[in-house]
């Protein structure tokens, strides 16, 4: 069952509640996002680390039922 | 398991640059393969690829081996560097020409 975009974000705001998460469906067809997620969370954390941390808010999902989730991380000015 | 972590061990201390993706350089099965490819054949570095559509063990296995979910998957010397996303940040910042130079990676012959 694929993920809409509005379950993504919920699920990384619920996570890093301080999150700013901006998602694109890249194709329109509801299987292939863009997520750029800005958060304090990644402060002195290397980009596996960061990308980790979304990962580990999507619980499991990720390489699972969404497959193509291009991530951005970012730390806020 | 133990014997697929040694078996990926193993191949990641075999070569300098290794990519584990879904398909081959000349026939990526998956866009996010496709993109890694790209930006190694972009640096001009030799590396090793490993189909995992041929190896369910190994398809398991690098994901708990890298405790990371998807695929495709770089390692440098043995180290995992990440993703297909990081890879394209790292090499728009300049960073991933900067690993493999610090690597003292072969160039592709």
């Amino acid at each position: 069952m694929p993920m809409t975009a509005e379950d993504i974000a919920a699920m990384i705001k619920a996570a890093l509640p301080d999150a700013q998460v901006e998602i694109s469906d890249l194709a329109g067809d509801g299987n292939h996002y863009s997520a750029r997620v800005t958060s304090t969370a990644f402060a002195g954390k290397n980009r596996v680390q960061q990308h980790k941390l979304v990962y580990d808010a999507l619980g499991g999902r990720m390489g699972g039922v969404l497959h193509a989730l291009q991530l951005t991380t970012a730390i806020p000015n | 398991m133990s014997d697929t972590n040694a078996r990926i061990a193993e191949i990641v201390n075999a070569n300098d640059v290794v990519l584990f993706m879904k398909g081959t350089p000349l026939f990526p099965q998956c866009g996010f393969s496709s993109r890694a490819v790209a930006i190694l054949e972009h640096l001009g570095v030799a590396y090793d690829s490993v189909d995992v559509l041929q190896d369910m063990d190994v398809r398991q296995g690098i994901k708990a081996y890298s405790d990371w979910p998807t695929i495709p998957q770089l390692y440098v010397k043995g180290e995992f560097v990440g993703g297909s996303d990081i890879m394209m940040e790292m090499f728009e910042a300049g960073e991933l020409q900067q690993l493999m130079q610090d690597a003292e990676v072969a160039r592709a012959g």
